[in-house]
């Protein structure tokens, strides 16, 4: 069945959609990601044009965002008061991320700037997920029942500013997850994603929060600074594709919950290993575009 | 510059002379509806040639039908290896081009139609598409994908016509239609030349839901925009809802 979308202004098979937007929303409640950074290439392939790519995934993942942490609010596996911080750098970076790329939008390299964001983070995310959870792995096969220390002393740990999470059981400087907060919200707003690949691993590693935490509380910040960049698009580039994103939001919202099940009978660990494996494949895809010499040169811009 | 003045003249003159034959055409349809689930159109285009004497023998009769889209500044953009990546290094704005350019006839173009009468009356896709630019890579460039996306297409043997009296040809629109008029003409050739010509449009347009959203996401972009987030909410907290209770 074709449709015609009023925005985009191309006709696309509405089940290509439905899967995209299926296979987004379960990788969204698996992981906690919001599944941008997979849906905004995967729109380019089937034929809409990357403005109405990049705005229109990120009003899809306010959808499957939504669904998702109420899920998680019922399980009680989000940390509000973490999410507000997280938030308020978040908002900060979208604005400061609006700002790089219409600058660059201007110069007419934008698609290269993308490009390069996609390639860097997910080579460097994926990388480092693979091998600490490999790690991981081993080291729960070879000494089973052997409980990870979590109360290490970092230069987290001496910063001014301190605050008690207490859903995240951390009483820490709000100032590292201001930086999350705005390092996240910046690429969100290049790279047209919720960034959660990047604060997942982040919330993890440098903040060291409990893991069944994480999923909920990054979900609950992608919902608001992807909301704050749908309207920033739909305002000023008028690129918002609300029949597209209708679409792929019906198939996302019922696989952020079959997500969301299927996650939570997986290990952390198998999790977190599926999730590098997949954001190393989408880097590779991109990569080898810039690498391999195309056989147009020429292609007609898109205003 | 006087021989160029006088050979246009004469081409434009010579439907005049040879007023003999004139071409009387019509449309199956003159406006297309782009809806939710439009999947390109077919428009047939027949008519006739009406004539005062008879039928002229010591020549070829043809018949030749333009579709031109609408216009637009068009800018091409050149990737070069750059640090060992492929780059875009060059824009160049090009100048207006049809979005969708479409050409059947009786028999190839070329054969029709003397080079002269072609620059004149822009027939051919090289002389309809920028032809001032001829020659600049960009230029061909623009040609070459928008003929292998199909949005510049020809038809050699595209119109079919019947005891030289009675024509009929099929004009497909793709999918990816921009909005606009798009001019149809037809042209009745002999010797060469151009000898009448019947111009019309086609309208292009959004209709319903999709003009709906259009204007409002054109017109009224900030409440546009919230719609977007307020569905968004609902379908996310509706599928929530919905999987909370069958799980019960």
């Amino acid at each position: 069945m074709q449709i015609f979308l009023p925005i985009a202004e191309v006709s696309v098979n509405a089940f290509v959609l439905l899967g995209l937007g299926g296979i987004v929303g379960i990788l969204s409640g698996m992981f906690g990601v919001g599944g941008g950074f997979l849906i905004t290439p995967l729109l380019f392939f089937v034929g809409i044009p990357p403005a109405v790519a990049v705005a229109t995934s990120a009003n899809q993942i306010v959808a499957s965002s939504v669904s998702g942490v109420l899920a998680h609010f019922k399980r009680k596996t989000v940390d509000l008061r973490m999410g507000w911080v997280l938030l308020i750098g978040g908002l900060i970076g979208s604005a400061i991320g609006m700002q790089i790329f219409n600058l660059l939008k201007a110069l007419g390299q934008v698609d290269l700037l993308v490009t390069l964001c996609y390639v860097v983070f997910l080579g460097i995310i994926g990388a480092l997920m693979l091998v600490e959870s490999i790690r991981a792995l081993r080291r729960a096969k070879g000494r089973p029942g052997q409980r990870r220390e979590r109360t290490k002393h970092t230069w987290v740990h001496n910063l001014p500013f301190k605050m008690k999470f207490r859903a995240s059981g951390l009483y820490i400087s709000v100032i590292p997850p201001v930086v999350v907060g705005v390092v996240v919200g910046m690429l969100g707003a290049i790279m047209g994603v919720g960034g959660g690949f990047i604060m997942v691993p982040a919330m993890i590693y440098i903040l060291g929060m409990p893991t069944k935490v994480v999923i909920g509380t990054s979900l609950f910040q992608i919902i608001f600074v992807t909301a704050f960049n749908t309207m920033l698009h739909a305002y000023t580039n008028h690129t918002v594709d609300m029949m597209l994103a209708l679409i792929l939001l019906v198939g996302g919202v019922i696989g952020a919950q079959i997500g969301t099940q299927i996650g939570l009978r997986l290990k952390a660990e198998q999790l977190r290993i599926m999730l590098a494996l997949l954001v190393l494949i989408v880097c590779l895809k991109l990569g080898l575009d810039l690498l391999i010499p195309p056989s147009e040169l020429y292609s007609i811009g898109v205003i | 510059m006087m021989r160029g003045f006088v050979l246009a003249l004469a081409l434009t003159l010579a439907p005049l002379w040879l007023a003999a034959e004139e071409v009387v055409a019509d449309l199956s349809q003159n406006r297309v509806s782009i809806t939710a689930n439009f999947d390109g159109s077919e428009i047939l285009i027949f008519g006739a040639i009406k004539r005062e004497a008879a039928i002229p023998t010591d020549s070829d009769l043809d018949v030749i039908v333009t579709v031109t889209g609408p216009k637009k500044m068009e800018t091409i953009l050149r990737k070069a290896r750059r640090f060992g990546i492929w780059v875009n290094v060059e824009r160049e704005r090009l100048g207006h081009a049809p979005s969708f350019y479409s050409v059947a006839a009786t028999r190839p173009v070329e054969d029709i139609i003397i080079p002269a009468t072609d620059a004149l009356w822009k027939i051919t896709a090289d002389e309809q598409i920028l032809s001032e630019r001829r020659g600049l890579p960009a230029r061909e460039a623009l040609i070459r994908i928008r003929t292998a996306n199909g949005l510049y297409r020809r038809a050699n043997a595209g119109v079919e016509l019947n005891q030289n009296t009675l024509f009929n040809t099929s004009i497909a629109l793709p999918a990816n239609l921009v909005e606009g008029a798009y001019v149809t003409r037809i042209l009745l050739a002999r010797n060469g030349l151009i000898l009448d010509d019947y111009s019309t449009e086609i309208q292009v347009q959004k209709v319903g839901i999709e003009r709906w959203l259009y204007n409002l996401a054109h017109n009224n972009a900030l409440m546009y925009g919230l719609l977007s987030l307020l569905l968004a909410g609902i379908a996310g907290w509706g599928a929530s809802e919905i999987f909370r209770l069958i799980r019960r």
